[in-house]
C-alpha cells in the first residue's frame, strides 16, 4: 500500500501570522493516500488544526501560507484561484468539525442541508436528490433516513448531529476528509461508533482521512499511521503498530505514557463513613404556559445512594446528561435536593440555610472541570486563593494568609511568584492547580472534584491526576471525583460509580467493577474507552 | 464679583471628579491598563481624545458662573454693593465679550452691514431704506473695500499669539512625556491646531462677526460655544442618571433571578413600548408647569432654564436604561453560571461581595462601552427635542434651539445658513470623535472584536 500514490500531499508547509511573520506552522509534511486514515497528534496549541485548514484554504484572516504546496493529483491547492478552490472543497475535499451543534444550521433542515452541497455540485434534484440524501444518511447510520430527513439539528442527539456533519461531507464523494477532533464534544459510547463509522467508510469508500486528535487511545483504534506534532513541526511520523511499540522521540514517549495504566488499582479503604448520600433526588421544574407554572419537572438526579469514608476517592462515571454534576452541586448546597437527605459527618446538610451551611462550606470544596472560567480574571492568583480562607474565617491576620498562600502554592508546585499573577498569564494546567491549592486553602475534609481534567492535555492531566493523589495520601481528604473517563478510574479512586438517566446503575470497589462489570451499560462504556493496549 | 453655583454647575465639576478617581482607580488594574493603552496607542484615539477633552474644558469654564459687582449708582453712597442681575461665566469673560456684542437682526458672516433693510436718515435728512450698518463690525474700518486686508492683518497677529500659547501648553508636556511610547505627537497637533483657532476666533470676533449673528442679533459663534455645555452636560448627565439604575436592576436580575428578574423584566418592557419622544414631551411639559406655579424657588431665568435643563437630563436618563439594562443583565446571567461565581458560593461569600468583586468588575466594559456610545446619541438626542420644542429652554444656548430657531430661515432667498451651520459644526467636531473614540473603545474592551491567532 505504501508504494500507492498520494491523494494529497503536503510539502513543507509553513503557516505564518499574517502581521508579524512569526511561523506558527514549520516545514510540515504530510502524504495521505487512498483507504487509509492518517492521524495528527498533539496539544493544544500544536499547530495541527491550522495545518488542516491551511489545506481546506480556510485559515482565518490573521493566518496566511508562508511557503510550501498542497498537491492533490497534479495541481496545486495554493496556486489555484479562490473560485476554482471552492470546486475542491466539498467535491474533492471536505471537512468534519469538533462541534457538530454549531457546525450545523439550527434553522434548516437536516435535508437541505444536506442538500446543500450536492446542489452546488451535482445535476441532482427533485426525486433523485432525495433519494440521494436517504442513501447517504442511511450509510451513516442514521435510523429511519425518510423520516429523519425532515427534523431539525436540535431533534437529534449529539452523536446523530455528528453523522450528519459526516453525510455532508460525504455527499459529493470527496477522496479527502479531514476530521478536526470529530469527537471531542461526544460521549465516550458515541465516541465509539463515530470513530467506527469514519474506519469503516475509509475502507469501503477508499477515503484518505486526515484525523486531527489530542487523544492517543483514539489514533491507537482508528489511525493507520500517525504523526506527532510539537510546537508547529511534524517530530515524528510512523505506522500505528510500530509507533506504539517503540517511538523514537522522547514527547511521543511522554504522550504515550501519559494515559493511565489500566491494571493497577488502589485497595479499598476501611474508614468511617464521612458522607451519606441517601436516595437523593434533584428534580428541575419546567415551567410553561401563561403564569410559568410548573408543568413538569427534570429529573436530573432520580434517587441516589452513596457513602464515602474519609480519606477515600468514589469516582462518579457517566456520560453528560446522566446527572453525575448536579449530584455533586446539590452536596455542595448549590442546587437543592427535593428529596432523600444528605448526611456529612453525621450532621444532615440538606436544607440548611445560609448561616448554618457556612460552617460545612470550610469542610466540603469543589474544584471545576474548566480553570479558565473558575478563576476571576481579574484577581490576582493570590487573592483568588485567599478568597476561601478570608470568607470563611480560616487565616485571620493578612500576614497569616499570605505565608499560607506561599505554602499552597509550594505544595501544587507553582512558583512563589504566581501569587502576584493574574490567571490569564497562567496555563491551563498552572490554573487548575491554583484551584487545587485555592481548595486545599481552607483545609476541607472532602473535595468535589467536578471533571477537574478533562479540560486539559493529556501530558498535563497525568500530573494534575498525580498532583490529586498525592495529596489525598498526605492529608488523608476524600474525593468525589466526578468524569466521563473511565481510563483513569484505575490509579485514582477506591470504589466506582455509574450514572445514568440520574439513577446509580453500579457501584463497587475500583476493580470489581472494571474487570468484572455486572449491568450491562458499564460494559458498554467499558468497551468503548479506547485503550493504548489493545 | 459674586460666585454663583447653579446646580448642573455643580454636577458637572462632581461628575469629572468621579470621573478622573474612576480612571485613576483602573489604572490599578494592569489588564484595564493594557486596555486604555491600546485605545490610546492609536493616533485617532489620541486625537480625538483631544478634541473630547477641549469640549470638555469649555464647559467647564462655562459651568464657573458669577455675577459682577455693579458700581454704586450715581449719587448714592453705601457699603452695599450691587451685583448685576445677568449671570456671567468664565468663558463669557474669556471671550472677550463676545456676547455682549448685539446687532439689530440677522447678518452674514463678516458682514459689515445688516441682512436686512431699514428705514434710515441720510446725512441730508433724507429718509431712505437702505442695509444699515452694523454695530461692532468693522468699525476701525475706513474704507469697506480694506475689509478681507484687515482680516489678514488681524489673523496674522492672532496667528502670532495662538502659536505663542500653543508653545506655551505643548512645551511641558513635551518635557514630561518626551519619553512616553504613545503617540502624544498627534494630541500636540491637535491642541496647536485648537489653540491656534480660539486664538482666531477671539481676537477676530472683537471686529467682526465670525459666524454672523441671528434674529436677535446675538452673535452665532457665541451661541453655538455656549451650547458645547449644554451638550456636554446632557450626555454626561444623563448618562450618570442612567447607569445607576441600569446597572443596580440589570445585575439584579441577572444575579439574584426568580422574581426580581420578573419585576425587572416587566419594568423595562413597559417602559420600552411607550414612545419615548412622548414619555420625554408630557414630563417636560409637567416639569414646566411646575416651575411656572413655583416662581419664589428659581429667582432668576437662569435658575430657571438650569432646573429645567437638569430635569430634562433626568427625564432622558430614567427613559433610556433598558437597552444597557438588557446587556447587564444577560452578561451577568453568563458570569453568575460561570466557575469562579460558583466557586465563590462554595466559600461561603456573601452575595454583596460576590456582586462588587466577582460580578461588577466583569461588567465594567459593557458599562464604559455604552457610556461612550451613548454620550453622541445623547447630544443629538438634545438637539431633537429642542427641535420638537420640548428641550431645554429658548433662553439657554444649545444647538438644538439654534437649529429650531433656523429651519424657517432656509426657505428665504437669499437663504440664512450661517446659523445652522453653526450649530452643526460644533455638534459634529463633538459628536465625530465622541464615535470614533467609543469604536476604539469597544474594539479594546469588548470581547468579542478581539481576533487573533487565539481565536483561530
Amino acid at each position: 500500500m505504501n508504494q500507492q500514490a498520494d491523494t494529497l500531499t503536503l510539502e513543507g508547509l509553513s503557516v505564518e501570522l499574517a502581521e508579524t511573520a512569526q511561523a506558527l506552522v514549520k516545514d510540515v509534511a504530510i502524504h495521505l493516500r487512498a483507504g487509509e486514515i492518517f492521524a495528527l497528534v498533539g496539544e493544544s496549541g500544536s499547530g495541527k488544526s491550522i495545518t488542516s485548514l491551511a489545506a481546506m484554504r480556510l485559515l482565518p484572516d490573521a493566518l496566511r501560507v508562508g511557503s510550501g504546496r498542497a498537491l492533490m493529483g497534479d495541481t496545486d491547492l495554493f496556486a489555484l484561484p479562490e473560485a476554482r478552490m471552492q470546486t475542491v472543497r466539498g467535491r474533492r475535499m471536505a471537512m468534519i468539525f469538533q462541534n457538530p451543534m454549531s457546525a450545523l444550521n439550527p434553522v434548516q433542515t437536516v435535508f437541505r442541508q444536506v442538500a446543500e452541497t450536492l446542489r452546488l455540485h451535482t445535476a441532482l434534484r427533485g426525486a433523485a436528490l432525495r433519494d440521494r440524501v436517504a442513501s447517504l444518511l442511511e450509510e451513516v447510520g442514521i435510523p429511519d433516513p425518510r423520516q429523519r430527513m425532515g427534523f431539525y439539528p436540535h431533534q437529534l442527539s449529539g452523536g446523530q448531529q455528528q453523522r450528519i456533519m459526516i453525510a455532508m461531507a460525504l455527499a459529493c464523494e470527496p477522496e479527502v476528509l479531514i476530521a478536526d477532533e470529530p469527537t471531542t464534544a461526544l460521549d465516550v459510547t458515541i465516541q465509539k461508533q463515530v470513530l467506527e463509522l469514519i474506519r469503516e467508510l475509509a475502507r469501503s469508500r477508499r477515503l484518505a482521512v486526515l484525523l486531527i486528535t489530542h487523544d492517543m487511545g483514539v489514533v491507537r483504534q482508528t489511525a493507520d499511521r500517525v504523526g506527532v506534532m510539537y510546537r508547529g513541526r511534524i517530530i515524528e511520523e510512523a505506522s500505528v503498530a510500530s509507533f506504539f511499540d517503540a517511538p523514537k522521540e522522547d514527547y511521543s514517549q511522554r504522550l504515550i505514557d501519559a494515559l493511565p495504566g489500566q491494571d493497577a488499582f488502589l485497595p479499598p479503604v476501611q474508614a468511617a463513613p464521612l458522607l451519606e448520600v441517601r436516595d437523593v433526588k434533584v428534580h428541575f421544574p419546567v415551567r410553561g404556559g401563561l403564569l410559568r407554572r410548573v408543568q413538569d419537572v427534570t429529573r436530573a438526579v432520580d434517587g441516589v445512594s452513596l457513602t464515602l469514608a474519609r480519606g477515600e476517592t468514589f469516582a462518579l462515571v457517566g456520560e453528560s446528561g446522566s446527572g453525575k454534576s448536579t449530584l455533586g452541586r446539590a452536596i455542595l448546597g448549590l442546587e437543592a435536593a427535593s428529596a432523600g437527605e444528605i448526611h456529612f459527618d453525621g450532621t444532615r446538610i440538606d436544607g440548611l440555610d445560609r448561616a448554618a451551611r457556612q460552617a460545612f462550606r470550610r469542610r466540603i470544596q469543589v474544584i471545576f472541570q474548566n480553570p479558565y472560567s473558575s478563576m476571576n480574571p481579574r484577581m490576582a492568583i493570590g487573592a483568588i486563593i485567599a478568597e476561601g480562607m478570608l470568607s470563611l474565617g480560616v487565616e485571620a491576620s493578612q500576614d497569616r494568609r499570605e505565608a499560607r498562600v506561599r505554602a499552597l502554592l509550594e505544595r501544587v508546585r507553582l512558583p512563589a511568584d504566581c501569587a502576584r499573577r493574574y490567571p490569564h498569564e497562567l496555563s491551563g494546567g498552572q490554573l487548575q492547580r491554583v484551584a487545587i491549592a485555592r481548595a486545599l486553602a481552607v483545609d476541607p475534609e472532602l473535595i468535589i472534584c467536578d471533571e477537574p481534567t478533562s479540560a486539559l492535555d493529556v501530558s498535563i492531566r497525568a500530573d494534575v491526576l498525580a498532583l490529586l493523589a498525592e495529596l489525598q495520601r498526605e492529608d488523608g481528604v476524600a474525593m468525589l471525583f466526578i468524569t466521563h473517563d473511565l481510563s483513569i478510574v484505575p490509579g485514582l479512586a477506591h470504589r466506582v460509580g455509574v450514572m445514568r438517566h440520574g439513577l446509580l446503575v453500579e457501584t463497587g470497589e475500583a476493580e470489581r467493577v472494571l474487570t468484572a462489570p455486572e449491568h450491562p451499560y458499564t460494559r458498554e462504556l467499558l468497551a468503548a474507552v479506547p485503550r493504548v493496549n489493545r | 464679583m459674586k460666585p454663583v453655583i447653579l446646580w448642573s454647575d455643580a454636577l458637572i465639576f462632581l461628575l469629572v471628579a468621579a470621573l478622573v478617581l474612576f480612571f485613576w482607580r483602573l489604572r490599578r488594574d494592569p489588564q484595564a491598563r493594557e486596555r486604555w493603552r491600546q485605545v490610546f496607542a492609536s493616533r485617532l484615539g489620541m486625537a480625538a481624545f483631544t478634541v473630547i477633552v477641549a469640549y470638555v474644558g469649555v464647559a467647564l469654564l462655562d459651568s464657573l458662573h458669577f455675577r459682577r459687582a455693579l458700581p454704586p449708582p450715581e449719587g448714592v453712597t453705601t457699603d452695599e454693593v450691587f451685583y448685576d442681575n445677568q449671570v456671567t461665566s468664565v468663558l463669557d469673560t474669556l471671550t472677550a465679550g463676545m456676547g455682549e456684542r448685539f446687532e439689530r437682526t440677522y447678518s452674514a458672516p463678516f458682514a459689515l452691514r445688516s441682512f436686512e433693510k431699514q428705514t434710515l436718515k441720510d446725512e441730508a435728512g433724507n429718509t431712505v431704506r437702505d442695509f444699515p450698518p452694523l454695530r461692532h463690525a468693522g468699525a476701525s474700518l475706513d474704507d469697506p473695500e480694506d475689509k478681507w486686508a484687515d482680516v489678514a492683518r488681524r489673523s496674522a497677529v492672532a496667528l502670532a499669539w495662538g502659536l505663542a500659547l500653543a508653545a506655551l501648553l505643548i512645551l511641558p508636556q513635551w518635557w514630561l512625556l518626551r519619553r512616553s511610547a504613545l503617540p502624544w505627537g498627534s494630541s500636540w497637533w491637535v491642541q496647536g491646531v485648537l489653540a491656534c483657532t480660539a486664538v482666531w476666533l477671539v481676537s477676530i470676533s472683537r471686529h467682526y462677526h465670525v459666524l454672523g449673528t441671528d434674529l436677535g442679533g446675538t452673535d452665532v459663534l457665541y451661541q453655538s460655544l455656549k451650547g458645547i455645555r449644554t451638550g456636554v452636560l446632557i450626555g454626561a448627565l444623563s448618562t450618570l442618571v442612567m447607569l445607576p439604575i441600569a446597572v443596580t436592576l440589570g445585575v439584579s436580575a441577572g444575579y439574584f433571578k426568580g422574581w426580581v428578574d420578573d419585576v425587572v423584566q416587566y419594568l423595562y418592557t413597559t417602559l420600552s413600548s411607550i414612545p419615548g419622544i412622548l414619555l420625554i414631551a408630557a414630563a417636560v411639559l409637567l416639569f414646566q408647569v411646575y416651575i411656572d406655579l413655583n416662581p419664589d424657588a428659581f429667582p432668576t431665568g437662569l435658575e430657571k432654564a438650569d432646573a429645567k435643563f437638569i430635569a430634562l437630563c433626568f427625564i432622558l436618563g430614567v427613559t433610556s436604561w433598558s437597552t444597557l439594562c438588557r446587556l447587564i443583565r444577560a452578561e451577568t446571567l453568563k458570569i453568575s453560571q460561570l466557575g469562579y461565581v460558583q466557586a465563590a458560593h462554595a466559600f461561603g461569600v456573601s452575595h454583596g461581595r460576590i456582586l462588587a468583586r466577582h460580578i461588577l468588575p466583569n461588567t465594567v466594559h459593557i458599562i464604559l462601552i455604552t457610556f461612550v456610545l451613548d454620550f453622541s446619541a445623547l447630544v443629538l438626542a438634545e438637539a431633537v427635542l429642542s427641535y420638537i420644542g420640548v428641550g431645554v429652554d429658548p433662553s439657554m444656548g444649545s444647538w438644538g434651539n439654534m437649529i429650531n430657531g433656523a429651519r424657517s430661515e432656509l426657505s428665504r432667498e437669499p437663504a440664512i445658513w450661517w446659523t445652522l451651520s453653526g450649530a452643526f459644526l460644533f455638534m459634529f467636531l463633538l459628536v465625530l470623535p465622541a464615535n470614533l473614540f467609543a469604536d476604539l473603545v469597544r474594539d479594546a474592551f469588548d470581547p468579542r472584536t478581539r481576533l487573533g491567532p487565539e481565536a483561530a
